[in-house]
């Protein structure tokens, strides 16, 4: 018997140690509960109906969703500075408008995907420097920008305007097929390249760290000396950029201009990056994290569609419920941090 | 003159003012107010009236606002006040029952308040910020909404359930008086007691007037029944006008117009400070400003853009950078000169 035979107690220290070397660091708890929650929700389904984890429905959900991951992450990025941005959902209808309007008039396709970016990214450009450099809430801004994004979508038409342009058809009906015989659409690439970008963005460069820092306190984020008028500013251009990609996206998927399409998407983003574990406070928070929160209500709909007996409004009133399970979930967190 | 120019509803008034003109040229016979059947007529009367629900749901809103709160489940709940009064009163055996009508207003009144004592819960009691504790009511409200009509319109006859959105009082429409009597009940209330300071002082500084012994989460809360009932009202109105409950498109965007109708009206949505008398001029100048859009020959959907165009100028006159930056090019006052040196 030497003396450096380990007794119980060393034994549970070290385990207890590599237990928590193990674990994830605390800032991923939220998207690690969002994700078990999307593959609870996807066992769920499984069990109840045949077919509902087969890998093409799973696919489905990122092809049926594509534009809503886009238009998450731009929120997400508002979100992270402590703003928000309610006009998300008109910009992308008045981006399937000035597209649909656009190629009538006989555009080439590359000229209007540049003009309904850059109307977009303008717009929230606008957005930000009234935010920032006049002092106004960024609710009442963006809600302004909402009924302006909306009233110029009446100014072009009333009327749906349906979109003929081979390049966006060719778009549209384009897949990409995987092994298995599955597929996806080429806009689920589009969506997985933002969400990339925006991943590597806010945690590699010095924007993104920024608007951790400003969303953290915008107060300290100024006495660091951090660039805090830019970010302010830049996370609402990254929003209406990604708005008007996600119209973009979303006039493809609809093949049609209509100033009533998107009517309370800004509700179903906000819902998305809030389930997804991001703190509405801002400082917190994945862009992951909100692309799961838009896999979750995919899911929703999915199972509504399995079921056949349920009405779809039951989808509104879930969406409100895991909405409020999340908000006192982070409630409940930031209360005990403090 | 300056005093004039100084009042805080000069502004509004001004606007207002202005709209009416523009009318009164494009046409002639706007103001004109005729009797028929002993009701009054006229563009005047018609705006009163459409414009109630949302001067009722204004006013509610114009205290949360004042206790650095918002509302946005107020379009739902005027959809559930709809369903739930059309639903009792179409599975009546005898629908057109003056008691029964009067049954199912109160229900809706009831349920509606219990959905603002819900909303007042998350945000008095848990803390949650208003925009996202009311965010939540505002998407499942209509789901559940649509629950209670099972996705149906549902059209009721009766003829004193007609009354409240529909019916004339001594030549006026009843909307109007019910909203008009809310209005003046509350201004009493907040003006005459000291309720209405207590609730600027919450808006100021929850924290510090707890402190100095307000009871500034009940107050918080009551301000949250208080514009639920304001919407159940404005609900049973809309509903009452057309006989109808819709939910999916009933009061849909009024949240918007109330908090603009507020705004409008001077009061800060920073919080602390409130009027109710710019609140009315806010809720009429966007009901005259829907009428006027048509009458002019401007298609009345571009509305929406009109209104952005007035949050923004609105909001530019209100923000103090705004008007420093309009005012940098005049010396600056003695005193202030005084105390850099």
């Amino acid at each position: 018997m030497s003396a450096h035979t380990p007794t119980a107690d060393d034994l549970r220290g070290s385990a207890t140690d590599r237990l928590r070397q193990l674990t994830p660091p605390r800032r991923f708890y939220p998207v690690l509960a969002t994700a078990a929650l999307f593959v609870g929700m996807l066992g769920a389904g499984g069990i109840r109906y045949e077919g509902f984890t087969s890998p093409q429905v799973i696919l489905n959900l990122l092809v049926d969703n594509a534009f809503l991951i886009v238009l998450a992450v731009g929120m997400t990025c508002v979100i992270l500075t402590g703003g928000i941005d309610l006009s998300v959902g008109s910009v992308v209808a008045l981006s399937t408008m000035v597209a649909a309007s656009t190629l009538r008039a006989g555009w080439p396709a590359a000229l209007v995907v540049v003009a309904v970016l850059l109307s977009g990214s303008v717009l929230g450009l606008l957005m930000g420097l009234v935010i920032h450099y006049f002092e106004i809430q960024p609710f009442i801004v963006t809600l302004a920008g909402m009924f302006l994004a909306r009233g110029l979508c009446y100014l072009i038409s009333i009327e749906s305007i349906p979109i003929k342009d081979p390049t966006f058809t060719s778009f549209a009906m384009g897949t990409i097929d995987l092994p298995g015989g599955y597929f996806i659409t080429p806009a689920v690439l589009v969506a997985l390249f933002v969400l990339a970008v925006a991943a590597w963005g806010l945690h590699m460069t010095r924007f993104g760290r920024t608007v951790y820092a400003v969303g953290g306190s915008e107060q300290s984020a100024l006495l660091m000396g951090l660039a805090v008028a830019r970010t302010k500013v830049g996370v609402y251009v990254i929003s209406g950029f990604c708005s008007s990609l996600a119209g973009l996206l979303f006039s493809v998927y609809m093949l049609s201009g209509y100033s009533l399409h998107a009517v309370g998407m800004e509700l179903d983003a906000i819902a998305a990056v809030v389930i997804g574990g991001t703190l509405l406070a801002g400082g917190s928070g994945l862009v992951l994290g909100s692309a799961l929160g838009v896999l979750v209500l995919g899911t929703i709909q999915t199972f509504i569609s399995f079921d056949g007996n349920l009405s779809s409004w039951w989808t509104k009133i879930t969406i409100g419920v895991l909405l409020l399970v999340f908000v006192v979930i982070q409630r409940l967190f930031t209360r005990r941090q403090a | 003159m300056r005093s004039a120019l100084r009042h805080p509803l000069f502004w509004p008034v001004l606007a207002l003012g202005i709209l009416l003109l523009v009318n009164l040229v494009a046409t002639p016979s706007f103001f004109s107010v005729r009797v028929q059947d002993g009701h009054l007529y006229g563009s005047l009367i018609d705006i009163l009236r459409n414009g109630a629900p949302t001067l009722l749901i204004a006013l509610g809103m114009t205290l949360v606002i004042a206790t650095r709160g918002i509302d946005l489940s107020v379009g739902a709940i005027v959809a559930i006040a709809g369903a739930v009064s059309c639903t009792y009163l179409a599975g009546a055996p005898d629908e057109s029952s003056a008691g029964r009508a009067i049954v199912a207003m109160s229900l809706a009144v009831g349920v509606c308040i219990l959905l603002g004592l819900w909303n007042g819960f998350l945000v008095a009691v848990l803390g949650i910020q208003p925009i996202i504790a009311t965010l939540v009511l505002m998407t499942a409200g209509r789901g559940l909404a649509m629950l209670i009509t099972d996705g149906q319109i549902i059209t009721v006859n009766n003829s004193l359930f007609k009354k409240v959105g529909a019916g004339f009082v001594l030549g006026l429409p009843v909307a109007i008086l019910i909203a008009l009597a809310i209005l003046l009940v509350t201004a009493v209330l907040t003006r005459r007691t000291a309720l209405g300071m207590l609730i600027e002082a919450v808006g100021i500084n929850p924290e510090a007037s707890r402190l100095a012994g307000v009871r500034s989460r009940t107050i918080t809360w009551t301000v949250y029944v208080f514009i639920a009932f304001c919407s159940a009202v404005a609900g049973l109105m809309i509903a009452s006008n057309t006989s109808a409950a819709d939910a999916n498109n009933a009061g849909l965007f009024i949240e918007l117009d109330a908090i603009l109708a507020v705004v409008i009206g001077g009061t800060s949505l920073a919080g602390g400070r409130f009027s109710l008398t710019g609140t009315f001029i806010g809720a009429m100048f966007i009901q005259t400003l829907a009428t006027t859009i048509p009458t002019i020959g401007i298609p009345s959907e571009t509305n929406y853009l009109f209104k952005a165009i007035v949050v923004i100028l609105v909001c530019l006159l209100q923000s103090p950078k705004a008007r420093a930056v309009l005012r940098v090019r005049r010396p600056a006052p003695l005193l202030t000169r005084g105390s850099q040196a």
